[in-house]
Order: structure tokens, then sequence, then C-alpha cells
């Protein structure tokens, strides 16, 4: 391994239910010319290597990448892409950096939800031969998931509840949140059913944007910002496909990718160790279970957790203080924008919504049916 | 610097049109188990599976998830990559910086495509801008005949050259029992097929195929304990390139992406002699006139020399310098696995078991190239010995 990775500047748009004035690839041009300028360096000559995030069904474009190295400047260079979650192409460009192939790279996703109809692209990533004409789609499978989790730990719509009202208030100071709302746990289960329990306030809202991120080798990264942020620990894991061939009340993939993380950033006691917490929520009972999944509570505690009072913004080990994706953002982008948030809390740039003397955070990236691939990453600030 | 890393397994189905009793992922399976066995190793010594593929051709989204109890990834690490024509040597690369980057030791690589599921010319005519060009609907080919008009008239290359290709191909991919098109072609049978778009017949067009492929990569200190030979992978350069009319190099100041990719390639590895220093080239040559273009814009051979050397026979299998001797993408294209048995076919060569298709010379190192997207390029080199 070639020293370590840090991450030198972040940046992303607003996120916004739909988009109509920009092009998809305006969303890409807008983070790119934001996270070039925030490194303080020249896009064609100090950027070795781009990996690109996004997918070809929520583009609508066979190898949605075509159009990137336009934006990017990546003409005659280096340029892949990963088709998956952003976390995972956080991950990658890290690769990139401790092979020791490269000194500094960008990494960008972009997905503009509004586009098309998104129940229909997770009804298609669904077993074609079993599974796929019953109609899944990830709130229906999110349904049978929180179904089970409360049958099995006896948590309740109420607690799912109070993951929405925290979030979508944090998101009240995030401004670049798209659903930032005053809401009450009443409000939050009377809105409109879904598939029950899930209520539409307790699903990730229809969103549109694109996010970026500079990362680069330990000595580059030192000589750009005074304050870089080391991505110490990561790990990823896939579920079982089949939701039969799982306890859904479980996330037997995030715990081993977790503990994969921690193991690498020497984490022993997660709940104590990390200061804070950005993870991908596409409805509220996942925010309950990831935290089990991630060792900040124990097993079938998710709800206690919510209760306690520790994940608010001002609490022990914030969750989600940017708002999560409770308050909107695409599918896609979301792990990268975890990623994003937590580097500009470590950095202290994250304006209304920092949090006080954070060293260590975790972020968390999600895709699939019932939360079917997880990657966890460890960043840190200081240290040798 | 980076940690060496060597394909220790390698694991590929036979390719043909249509298989409609074989599903997508007992395809995988039966590569994944292939190049398992070929490695002498399990599925629970993967540490990381990684999956390739053209999401819209099978319409599958997130098919690494949904395909994860055939490709053996279920309850591992793994990643996707969608890079157009070059996932497959791009899953080769991915692997490669797994491993490189020390955070893994054993990975497991996969490509992969079904045509049969879906006819793959209007998904790729969504590759091109929704407002500028998609309107043409052109597919591939739009794109590989322009570039083969101006290499005919800049080189002076016939059509007969690209029939004496495709000819050739045929040759190499009747030895080869994994190939899709096996009947063996004379170059007046392919100069007789019928036109596809000037100056692109039928039969100098790769056919759609269907396949998998996959390889089992690993750490120096792991290589050397699982496999008696081990195929090094020396040195990868990826080049993309604009999307527009600088893609199809045409114009007096030509560069391209092979240009690039070549250039560098060979710089940072000390080659000035491509033919000599390199025995083999598996290209990924989607078109006819690919092989001698190409040859010389990856700085192999000198501009205009490529079909001169088509002439002599001297890219046939038992030639000076043998291209794509298991029939190239010319006789088998499953696009998501076609660069990854690129590389899968040039370790082989190295290995000395390609089998009915092995070349004549000795082997020490190798090439392996990937296309793709607005003409990118993947190339690789591969080496018997460490350094």
């Amino acid at each position: 391994m070639a020293g370590r990775a840090g991450i030198v500047a972040a940046s992303m748009t607003k996120f916004e239910a739909a988009k109509p004035y920009q092009h998809l690839m305006d969303l890409v041009l807008e983070v790119t010319d934001k996270v070039v300028e925030a490194a303080g360096i020249s896009l064609k000559d100090d950027v070795e290597a781009v990996i690109s995030c996004s997918q070809d069904h929520w583009d609508g474009r066979t190898i949605s990448s075509m159009p990137i190295p336009d934006i990017v400047c990546s003409h005659l260079k280096d340029e892949s892409k990963v088709a998956g979650d952003g976390a995972y192409a956080a991950l990658y460009g890290a690769m990139h950096i401790l092979s020791g192939d490269n000194k500094l790279v960008l990494v960008v996703s972009h997905c503009a939800e509004s586009h098309t109809d998104g129940t229909m692209i997770e009804n298609w990533s669904i077993d074609h031969i079993f599974h796929r004409m019953l109609g899944l789609d990830y709130t229906i499978g999110g349904a049978m998931q929180a179904r089970r989790y409360m049958d099995k730990y006896k948590v309740t719509p109420e607690q799912f509840a109070k993951i929405v009202v925290k979030n979508k208030g944090n998101a009240r100071k995030n401004v670049y949140a798209q659903e930032a709302m005053e809401l009450t746990v009443d409000q939050v289960l009377k809105s409109r059913m879904l598939a029950d329990p899930i209520t539409e306030l307790q699903k990730k809202p229809v969103s549109d944007g694109a996010c970026a991120l500079i990362i680069a080798s330990e000595e580059v990264a030192k000589k750009l910002t005074p304050n870089p942020v080391w991505i110490t620990g990561a790990g990823n894991c896939y579920e079982f496909h089949n939701p039969g061939d799982r306890d859904l009340a479980e996330c037997d993939a995030l715990v081993k990718a977790a503990k994969k993380a921690y193991k690498m950033a020497g984490i022993g006691n997660p709940a104590k160790d990390i200061d804070l917490v950005e993870l991908s929520e596409n409805y509220a009972y996942q925010e309950m279970l990831w935290t089990e999944g991630l060792g900040l509570c124990g097993k079938g505690d998710g709800g206690k957790l919510i209760d306690s009072g520790k994940t608010q913004i001002k609490g022990e080990l914030p969750v989600n203080p940017s708002g999560g994706l409770l308050s909107g953002i695409p599918v896609t982008v979301a792990g990268m924008t975890r990623v994003a948030e937590a580097v500009w809390q470590l950095q202290g740039k994250a304006g209304e919504h920092q949090v006080q003397g954070a060293k260590r955070a975790v972020v968390h990236g999600c895709d699939g049916l019932c939360g079917q691939m997880h990657c966890v990453l460890v960043l840190e600030k200081g240290g040798k | 610097m980076s940690n060496r890393v060597a394909i220790v397994g390698i694991g590929q189905t036979t390719h043909s049109g249509r298989r409609p009793y074989v599903n997508d992922g007992e395809l995988i399976y039966d590569a994944v188990t292939k190049a398992l066995a070929d490695a002498d190793l399990s599925i629970n010594d993967m540490e990381s599976v990684m999956l390739g593929n053209m999401d819209l051709f099978e319409g599958h989204s997130l098919n690494d998830a949904m395909l994860n109890l055939y490709s053996g990834a279920a309850g591992k690490p793994g990643f996707k990559m969608n890079t157009g024509g070059t996932v497959g040597s791009m899953m080769a690369i991915q692997g490669w910086y797994h491993i490189a980057s020390g955070l893994y030791d054993l990975c497991l690589v996969i490509g992969w495509e079904k045509h049969d599921e879906g006819p793959a010319t209007p998904a790729i005519s969504t590759i091109t801008d929704p407002a500028v060009d998609r309107p043409f609907l052109v597919g591939a080919i739009g794109g590989l005949a322009t570039v083969s008009v101006a290499y005919m008239q800049r080189s002076g290359c016939k059509l007969e050259h690209a029939a004496m290709v495709r000819a050739n191909a045929s040759q190499a991919a009747a030895r080869n029992p994994n190939a899709h098109m096996r009947e063996i072609y004379s170059v007046e049978d392919v100069m007789k097929a019928r036109m596809v778009m000037y100056p692109l017949n039928l039969l100098m067009c790769c056919p759609t195929s269907l396949g998998a492929c996959a390889l089992v990569l690993a750490s120096e200190s792991k290589a050397k304990k699982i496999s008696k030979k081990p195929v090094w992978m020396k040195d990868h350069v990826t080049v993309h390139v604009e999307y527009g009319g600088a893609q199809f190099g045409i114009g007096e100041k030509r560069w391209t992406s092979h240009m690039e990719a070549g250039a560098k390639l060979f710089k940072r590895n000390n080659i000035t002699k491509p033919m000599k220093e390199t025995q083999v080239f598996e290209m990924y040559d989607p078109f006819a006139f690919a092989i001698p273009m190409w040859l010389e814009d990856f700085l192999i051979c000198e501009p205009s020399e490529g079909w001169k050397l088509i002439e002599k026979g001297a890219l046939k299998l038992e030639g000076e310098y043998p291209v794509s001797p298991s029939g190239g993408v010319l006789c088998t294209n499953s696009i998501g696995d076609s660069a990854l048995l690129r590389v899968a076919e040039a370790a082989l060569q190295i290995r000395g078991d390609a089998g009915e298709h092995q070349v004549t010379r000795e082997v020490k190192q190798a090439l392996a190239s990937g296309f793709g997207g607005s003409f990118w390029s993947d190339l690789l080199l591969l080496s018997k010995t460490m350094d």
C-alpha cells in the first residue's frame, strides 16, 4: 500500500425534486467546477484519472459515462465507471491512489431520478425468473423488511417516524437539502400509506443532483490542504439476492462490511470510537436497522437508540446530521454525498449543521432490494 | 511500489449466438467454476467478486447483486463496472487495483453478456446523445465504417485486405473450441457477403454472441503459492477520448486513444520494438479493418504498414506476429466478456495452454486490448516473468 489516500475536497449540487432547467451533464459540470476550485487544482493538468459513477437504466443510455469525458476533461486520460452506489466509486478512487498508480483522481456521480420511473428500474433489478413478475419494487420489499424487523425485534412505526422527524428536521440547516421539514411523529404516520408500514414521508423522495470528490496521495493531499480527510477503513459486501435466503430483520452483509472497515481503521468499539455517522436510509426503518448493522447499538436495539436521543445532531453520536437520504438524494449519488458530508464535517466546513469536535466519521452507501449491497468507509482527520 | 498482480485462474464458456436453455446466471456460473478449477481454488477463497456487463442488453439493473448466487458474490465484497466494450478489460484492471492497493489478495473478475436476450443495435443506439445524433440510430457500425473508409483512403488498404483478415480469423476460430463463428471462409467467400455499411460487409462485422469469462487474480505472495504458471499483469493503460468528432481520429493530426495508449505503455515499459518484445497480441477487433489499422494506431508497426503485414501472412497463428489467434472479436463478440477474453486468451498463450490455437513462437510477453465507448482504449501488458 502506497501511504494513505486523502480526500482533499468535496462538492455537490443542491438536490431538487426535478432540475428541468439543467441538462444531466450540467450537473456533472457544476460539481466538477466546484470541487476543482475547492481543491485549488487544474482539471486539465492535475487530475490523472476520473472515476465516474452512474447507472445506464437511470440515464436511459447504454454506457451512461459516454458524455463524461467532455465534461471532466478526461480526453486522452484514464476514465472508468462504477455502476453502483457512489460510496463504491469513492473506494475505487482510493484504490487508484493506494496502488500507487495515481497521485490525484476525480470521483464524480450523477443521477436525475425525475427523468424516469424509478419503481420500474427497481423492478428490473429483481430476479427475472422467480420474482420480477410479482411486481416487487424497493418500497414493497422495504415494507416486507420493516414488517419482519417489527415482528422480530418489536420496533414500532412510531420509532420509524422519529427517524423522519430527526432527518427532515436536520435538513433545515443544510443548504443542499431538498426536503427540509418540521414534522411530528403523528404527521409522518398519517401521511399517505405506500406499503404498510411505510408511509410517504418515510420514503426517500424523488431527487436530482450530483456529487464530486478529489482524492489524492498522502503527499499531494497535504500540499493541497491543511486538513485532508483520510480514508482509514473500507469494507463492502453483498446480501443474498433472494429475500427468502435471508432473515430480513438482519443485515449480515452490512455487519461484515463494517467489521472489515473497523478492523482496518483500528476501531474496537464503534459506539464509542466514532464521532459521526452519515448513512444511506432509503426508508426510515433502514436507519434503525443500519445503525444496528454498523454496531452503533446491539441487535434489535435500533429503536432504543432513536428513543435515547443519542443520534440527534446534538447527541453523543449524531447520525445523518445532514438530513440523510430522507431529505432527498438520488440513488447512485447517495453514497458519495455521505462521504462528502462527512468530509465537510471533519474539515469544519459543514455550515449550520456542523457537529463540534468530530475527528472520526463512518459513512455508508447502499443500494438494491432490502439493502442488497453495502459499502462502509471510515474517514479521519489528522493522525500519521 | 504497487503490489504485483498475477492471473492464476482462467475460465470461459463456449460461445454461441443463441442458448435459450441457459440463463444468465448459469452462463456466469459456468465460467466461474472453470476459472476456480483452473486455479485449484474454491469460491470461499475469493475475497472479492467483481462483475462487468452492459446493463441495457439484458435489461437487468444492478445485475451484480441480482446474479450473485451464480457468481459467488453473495455474502462477499464485490463491485460492478460498466464501461461499454472495454468493460471486460476494465474488470481485469479493476481486479488489479483491488490487489495492487493492498486491500485484497485474491479476487474473481467476471465479464458476461447474453446477446440473445435482447437485440444489440437498438441498445447500442442509446449510446449517442439524445438530442444530437440518437435519431440516426446508427449503433456501432456507423463510426466503424467511417474510420474504415478513412483508413483505406490514407493507407492504400483495400477491401480484399479486410477479407483476408476475416479469412485468417476464421482459420483461427476453427481451432478454438470456445469461439462462436467457427466456419472457415475463403477471401472470396468474405468478398461475396452482403454489404451492411460500406466498406463493411456482414462477415467483416463481429457477430452478436453470448458467453462469460472469469479470471482469478492473486497478489504476488499468493500467486507463487497457488500457481505453477502465474501470468503477471505487468502494466495497463486506459485512455478515453471526448465524445464528438475527435473520437474518429480523422484528419491530418491524428492522435487517437489507441495511439496514446500504445505510446504510454511502451514508454513506461521501455519497449522499443513491440513486435519483438511482445510475441502475441489479442486485439479487440470488432471489424475486419481493425487489425491492420489499429496495429498502426497502437504504434506497433509504421503507418500504412498494417495491411502489408496481412498480405505477407505475418499476423496468422504461425506468423511472425500473431494477432488474435483465438479468432478475436470478429468471430466471438459477447460484449461484456469480449475484452476480458482478450486478457484470458493472451494469458493462455503465455502459459502455453491455448491448445490447438497456441501460436508457434514462444510467448514471453503478450498484449491484450479493449475497445468501446466513443473509441476508448484499454491496453494491457502480460508477462511470463515478474520483472
